[in-house]
C-alpha cells in the first residue's frame, strides 16, 4: 500500500520541521524497502538490463564528449604552471591522478545526475500522477520491485563502468594535447600516466562511482515514486532529483576523500 | 433502464463493507459506509465529485487504508492481509481507472500482456497472444493491438483499460467514473460494455459515477453518496422516488441534458 494516508490536523513542532522529519523517515523506509526487495525473488532481470541500456549506453555520447574535453582542458590549463618549473613531463601522471581520483567519478556522477536523475524522476513522477503505478499495484504487480529496484541497481552498476570509460576518454583528451606539444607516444603516455596510480585509487574511485550511482538512483526514484500535484509535481520531481543528487554527491565526495586519505 | 440480472446470488456476498470511515487531515471523506455487493450484481455508487466515491473503491482494492471499519473482499478482511495475500486477492479484483492509466511506453498488446506475464511466469507466448485477442475482441478493439495509448481516443483508452483488467479473469470489477469526459455515444458504448462484461465474464461490479444515464443503464442497484454517507440505496426506481435534494438535482440535471 503506497498511497498517502491521513495527516495530523496540527503540526507537532512547525509545518516545515514536521515535513522535514516526515521526509527523513519516509526516505529511510524507502531505502530499507529497496534492500528488502532487492534480495527477494523473482529478479526483474529483463527490466534491469533495459535500465542498464538506458543509463549506460544512452549516456555514452554525452560522457564521451564531457570526459574528452575535461582531460584536454585540464591538461591545457596545467601545462603553463608545470612548464614554469620545466616539469611538463609530469603531466601524464598529474592528469591521471586528477582524472582517476577525482574528475572521472565526479564528472560522470554530475552528468548522470542531470541526465539520468531527471529522466527517472520525471518518468516515475509521470507514472505516479497518471495512476500507472497504482494500475500496476492493482494488477497484482509489485511496482517497487519492477520500477525502483531495477533503476537503482542499474545506476549503481553502470556508474563505475561509465566512470572507467570517462577516465579513459579523459586521458585520451589529455594525450592529444601532450602528443601535439611533446610528440609523446601513446604507450609512453599511458605508462607514465599509470605509474603513480595505486590499487587504492582504483578501488576508491570505483566505490565512489557506485555510491554516486546509488544516490542518483535512490533519490530520483524516491522523488518520482512519491510525486504529487499533477504535472507540476512531475517537473518538481525531476528538478529536485537533480538538485538533491548533486548536493549529496558533493557531500559524499568530501567524506570519501577524507576516509581514503586517512587510509593512504 | 437496465433489467436486473436474474443470476444475482443474494446469498453470496463478494464485498461486504461495514462502518467504513476515512479522513484526510480534517477532511472527513467517508463517514460510516455500509455496502454489500452480491455475486453477479452491478452496484452503482452515484454522487457528486469529491464526495469520496473513488476513495471507497481504492480502499476496497487496498490502495488506501481505512481509519475505521471493515472491508471484506471474497471472504478476506482487506486490513489484515499480508502483502503477498493482498497481491493474490488483487488478481481477483479488476480496477478500471478514470484515466484508464495505460502504460504510455507500451503498445496496447503489451499493456494487456504485461499483467498476465508478470503474474504467470510459465505462460507461453501463444497463450498470452490468445488471451490478448480474447479480451481485445471483448472490448471491440482487436485492430488497436499495435497502437500506443497516445494514439487512442478517450473511449478507446477506457476500453483498453477495462480489457487490461479482464485479462486476469477477475471475479469483481471496480469502475472509477467509466463515462467521465466521453461523448454521449461513447458513453452508451461503455455502458453496454460494462453490461457485456457482467454477462460474458460473470463479474460482480461496483461502478462509481456521477452520470445518471450510466447509473440507470448499468446498475442492478444504486447507492447515492452525499458527504461521505449513503443517503439512499435500492433499485433505480426506489432511489429516485426518495425525497432528497441531491437526488432531485441529479434528475433535474439529467433532464436538462
Amino acid at each position: 500500500m503506497d498511497s498517502s494516508n491521513g495527516q495530523p490536523d496540527k503540526p507537532v513542532i512547525s509545518p516545515g520541521v514536521d515535513r522535514f522529519f516526515v521526509n527523513v523517515h519516509t526516505t529511510f523506509l524507502f531505502v530499507a524497502r529497496f534492500f528488502r526487495e532487492l534480495f527477494r525473488f523473482p529478479f526483474e532481470t529483463r527490466e534491469f538490463i533495459r535500465q542498464c541500456y538506458m543509463v549506460g549506453y544512452k549516456s555514452l555520447a554525452l560522457i564521451s564528449l564531457t570526459g574528452f574535453i575535461t582531460g584536454l582542458v585540464f591538461t591545457k590549463q596545467s601545462r603553463p604552471s608545470l612548464s614554469e618549473f620545466g616539469a611538463t613531463s609530469w603531466l601524464p601522471s598529474l592528469i591521471a591522478i586528477a582524472v582517476i581520483r577525482a574528475l572521472a567519478p565526479l564528472v560522470t556522477a554530475l552528468i548522470c545526475a542531470g541526465k539520468v536523475g531527471s529522466s527517472i524522476g520525471a518518468e516515475l513522477g509521470s507514472m505516479r500522477v497518471t495512476e500507472q503505478i497504482d494500475a500496476m499495484e492493482v494488477s497484482a504487480i509489485n511496482p517497487f520491485k519492477y520500477l525502483v529496484v531495477t533503476r537503482v541497481l542499474a545506476t549503481t552498476v553502470c556508474l563505475p563502468i561509465l566512470m572507467a570509460y570517462t577516465a579513459l576518454v579523459g586521458l585520451m583528451g589529455s594525450y592529444l594535447d601532450v602528443h601535439l606539444n611533446e610528440q609523446t607516444s601513446i604507450t609512453f603516455f599511458f605508462l607514465k600516466a599509470f605509474s603513480d596510480i595505486t590499487f587504492l585509487d582504483l578501488f576508491a574511485s570505483t566505490f565512489k562511482a557506485m555510491a554516486y550511482g546509488f544516490t542518483i538512483g535512490i533519490v530520483s526514484c524516491y522523488q518520482g515514486y512519491n510525486a504529487t500535484q499533477g504535472t507540476q509535481g512531475v517537473g518538481k520531481a525531476a528538478n529536485i532529483s537533480v538538485v538533491i543528487s548533486m548536493f549529496l554527491i558533493f557531500i559524499e565526495e568530501v567524506i570519501i576523500v577524507q576516509v581514503v586519505n586517512s587510509i593512504r | 433502464m437496465k433489467q436486473r440480472n436474474p443470476e444475482i446470488d443474494m446469498n453470496d456476498v463478494v464485498i461486504s463493507i461495514q462502518d467504513l470511515y476515512k479522513s484526510f487531515g480534517s477532511n472527513h471523506v467517508l463517514r460510516g459506509i455500509n455496502l454489500d455487493l452480491h455475486r453477479g450484481e452491478n452496484v452503482v455508487v452515484l454522487g457528486r465529485s469529491g464526495t469520496g466515491k473513488s476513495v471507497l473503491i481504492k480502499i476496497i482494492v487496498g490502495l488506501l487504508y481505512p481509519d475505521a471499519g471493515s472491508v471484506n473482499v471474497l471472504g478476506k478482511d482487506i486490513n489484515s492481509l499480508t502483502e503477498a495475500d493482498l497481491r493474490e486477492l488483487r488478481m481477483q479484483v479488476g480496477f478500471s481507472f478514470q484515466s484508464a492509466a495505460l502504460y504510455d511506453s507500451m503498445t496496447v498488446g503489451e499493456n494487456l500482456a504485461f499483467p498476465l506475464r508478470r503474474n504467470n511466469k510459465q505462460i507461453s507466448n501463444d497463450q498470452v497472444r490468445r488471451m490478448v485477442d480474447i479480451v481485445l475482441d471483448a472490448v471491440g478493439l482487436s485492430q488497436a493491438i499495435n497502437q500506443l495509448p497516445a494514439e487512442l481516443s478517450g473511449g478507446q483508452r477506457k476500453r483498453i483499460g477495462i480489457a487490461r483488467t479482464l485479462i486476469l479473469k477477475p471475479q469483481i470489477m471496480l469502475y472509477d467514473e467509466p463515462t467521465a469526459g466521453l461523448d454521449p455515444i461513447t458513453c452508451i458504448e461503455i455502458n453496454n460494455l460494462i453490461n457485456e462484461v457482467q454477462r460474458r465474464f460473470n463479474t460482480s461490479s461496483i461502478i462509481i459515477t456521477h452520470d445518471l444515464t450510466c447509473a440507470k443503464e448499468t446498475g442492478d442497484s444504486i447507492a447515492v453518496m452525499q458527504e461521505g454517507r449513503f443517503v439512499a440505496q435500492g433499485s433505480f426506481d426506489e432511489v429516485f422516488r426518495k425525497d432528497n435534494d441531491l437526488i432531485k438535482s441529479f434528475y433535474q440535471y439529467n433532464f436538462i441534458q
